[in-house]
């Protein structure tokens, strides 16, 4: 049960459009964000995340529809809704030759904060070692902790991140992730988090919203959406032999397949493993098709998307 | 523990901007020390008084004379001349010219063939062929080629000590090296004019359009930062820069070309602060919408280049046709070279700037104005 969704509204995105020259980026979304809460946009690329989190962040204004942060429109009220804001851009790039500590000193400068927040920032993104290095010698992991720390300087009520750990290897993708966690404890701030990452979604996120080709296609507390889908069972499998004219057209009421030629693998989505694959395991056998190799397991976000687009997340 | 103000804000930009700057050897590079180099190179080139050193082909065609006069008799002959000297090494004939006044002048006599010289002549190795022709010489050059003419005038003066028509009397040489009248006194406040048009166009429309292609500049403007005070912090490291460098500049040339302000200094900071005025409003307005390095690089050259060429820094821009004069002198460059050098070399006070002064600072608020309206900061 997701407690914060009868909390404050902070974001109300209510039916926004937004198009570039032939291309529907946003079409009709509508959502809300509550005080505290940890929202995922989740989709691949392309699906229209980052243009719905722009504009929500006031960086591209929408075509029809109203964006209202903490119940105030953008226009008129920068200053007051940027004090309240922070946020991570994807592949931002600050000034090469500053340190860290200056880099952070100078956006703190922005929000007119006092200088022991620099420290606390350090400390909280782990930058300790790092605080007089140039940014041009950080890591990707280091500078994505920047990037968070300096999204974090004024201890904003609602933070935007978009996409904070592509590119990442898994330690550092980690490293994010408990400074996010860190955050989530405190209750203090609501965020929202544009990823194609499924697990972390799952890792940080209480409310999940599945994006694809500018619309919201599903959305819920993650538990709610996999219950949903509870007693199903997601099957892999693959083939042995020449796949290339392979089509599965199993009969009506039936198992469902979702064939990936490219890569010569399969996923099933089984309401009902008993009779379905028996069923399964026949047609094969009557096409003369031979496994390879067959898993089953746990249902994710990503087969959810994967039944409801045919596509896969990270495609 | 203090916190910042919109006062610490400007300064930390201004920090910023100074210390991404300085931390990159390449700018004291190319903006100290290049334009040092680069006076100190034409300087010494075309200030110091240096041997010039020319190659002849000598084509002999046709059996020795029976009089026995070679290009070796000539010259044999002519050593009692007192300001020449020749010698004769690896099968080379060479001949050196004696002058206080203008610089020795030797000349290297190359025996080759009608068509070998020919390819040298096309290849600019050479400006002037010699044929030596049953006892006499025939010059081959371009006559539109000053250099050839005055190759043949000191060359003849030599082989055909008869034929001693051009008025060459070193008495009535009176070479100029007076300061203010040198190349050096031209050369040195086009470079300052430069160097404000160049630092500023790369250093404030490149920085910009730097930041927006890394996104810097959206992440930068998603604050409560001013963004006057972000492009304020921008403009003034800019001058703080351009300063610096002219001044260094100006501390070489006055040290070792004895380079000298004879004008009104109030009215030379008044026209470089109206410099920088105008090539940054200049600046914003390029920069003001551009959405990638490689546009703007196009863009900064479109403006740089005509001026580079047109505005007379190196060589005086009354060569070109008389109808374009009018224009170039309108273009900021010439105004602003014009100015400095105007204080320079002929001691102008700030009646004499007025008017470039107050046409440079309109252009600069014109740009700037402009700018900022279709500014694009996303």
């Amino acid at each position: 049960m997701n407690t914060f969704r009868h909390a404050e509204t902070v974001i109300n995105v209510d039916n926004v459009f937004k198009s570039f020259k032939q291309v529907k980026a946003v079409k009709g979304v509508s959502l809300q964000i509550h005080r505290g809460e940890f929202v995922a946009l989740l989709g691949p690329n392309g699906a229209g995340k980052t243009t719905l989190v722009e504009m929500i962040e006031g960086i591209q204004k929408p075509d029809q529809g109203t964006i209202l942060i903490k119940n105030r429109r953008w226009k008129g009220h920068e200053e007051d809704i940027h004090k309240i804001i922070g946020l991570s851009l994807q592949e931002t790039r600050f000034m090469d030759k500053l340190t860290v500590v200056e880099t952070l000193t100078l956006f703190a400068s922005f929000y007119l904060l006092p200088m022991s927040r620099i420290e606390e920032i350090i400390e909280l993104s782990g930058l300790q070692e790092k605080r007089k290095s140039y940014v041009v010698n950080l890591s990707g992991g280091q500078r994505q902790r920047l990037a968070l720390g300096i999204a974090l300087l004024n201890k904003p009520e609602i933070l935007l991140l978009d996409e904070p750990t592509t590119g990442l290897d898994p330690t550092a993708r980690r490293d994010i992730w408990n400074i996010l966690n860190q955050l989530k404890a405190e209750q203090a701030t609501s965020l929202i988090l544009t990823t194609h990452y499924m697990e972390e979604a799952e890792n940080l996120c209480d409310y999940i919203i599945l994006i694809d080709r500018g619309e919201i296609i599903r959305e819920g507390p993650l538990e709610k959406l996999l219950d949903d889908r509870k007693g199903n069972k997601t099957i892999d499998f693959s083939l042995e032999g020449d796949l290339s004219a392979v089509h599965f057209n199993p009969p009506e009421n039936s198992f469902q397949v979702i064939w990936d030629p490219q890569n010569a693998r399969g996923t099933l989505t089984m309401h009902n493993i008993e009779k379905e694959l028996p069923d399964f395991l026949n047609y094969l056998k009557r096409n003369n098709l031979r496994l390879q190799n067959l898993e089953c397991r746990r249902t994710t976000l990503n087969d959810l998307f994967l039944s409801l687009t045919g596509r896969q997340l990270n495609a | 523990m203090p916190k910042f103000t919109l006062r610490h804000q400007l300064l930390q930009l201004i920090s910023a901007h100074f210390k991404e700057i300085i931390r990159e050897p390449g700018v004291i590079f190319w903006g100290i020390v290049f334009p040092i180099l680069m006076a100190l190179g034409l300087g010494v080139a075309f200030t110091k008084k240096t041997d010039i050193v020319r190659t002849v082909a000598v084509i002999s065609i046709g059996e020795i004379p029976s009089d026995g006069v070679t290009l070796w008799h000539r010259l044999e002959n002519s050593a009692n001349v007192t300001n020449l000297t020749w010698q004769e090494t690896s099968g080379h004939l060479r001949l050196t010219i004696y002058n206080d006044k203008l610089g020795n002048s030797t000349f290297i006599f190359l025996p080759t063939s009608w068509n070998e010289a020919m390819v040298m002549l096309k290849r600019g190795n050479i400006s002037l062929i010699l044929e030596e022709k049953n006892g006499k010489f025939i010059y081959h050059f371009d006559p539109l080629n000053p250099e050839a003419q005055l190759n043949y005038m000191k060359l003849s003066r030599v082989l055909n000590p008869l034929e001693k028509k051009p008025v060459e009397n070193p008495g009535y040489i009176a070479p100029l090296t007076v300061t203010g009248t040198r190349y050096i006194d031209f050369l040195v406040p086009g470079l300052i004019a430069m160097g404000i048009m160049m630092s500023s166009l790369w250093g404030i429309s490149y920085g910009i359009i730097d930041k927006r292609t890394k996104k810097l500049l959206r992440r930068m403007i998603a604050t409560p930062m001013r963004k006057s005070n972000l492009l304020l912090a921008i403009i003034i490291v800019r001058f703080g820069m351009n300063f610096l460098e002219s001044a260094l500049l100006f501390i070489f040339a006055f040290f070792f070309f004895h380079i000298r302000v004879q004008g009104d200094i109030v009215a030379l900071a008044l026209v470089f602060l109206a410099g920088n005025i105008s090539f940054s409003g200049i600046s914003i307005f390029i920069s003001c919408r551009t959405a990638n390095t490689e546009i703007g690089n196009g863009l900064i050259n479109a403006v740089v280049l005509p001026m580079m060429v047109l505005s007379g820094i190196f060589f005086s821009y009354h060569n070109f046709p008389k109808w374009s004069i009018p224009v170039i002198q309108k273009l900021p460059l010439t105004m602003l070279a014009d100015s400095i050098r105007s204080i320079f070399n002929e001691g102008a006070g700030i009646p004499e700037i007025a008017l470039p002064t107050a046409a440079l600072t309109m252009i600069g608020i014109i740009f700037f104005l402009t700018g900022l309206k279709i500014f694009r900061w996303y």
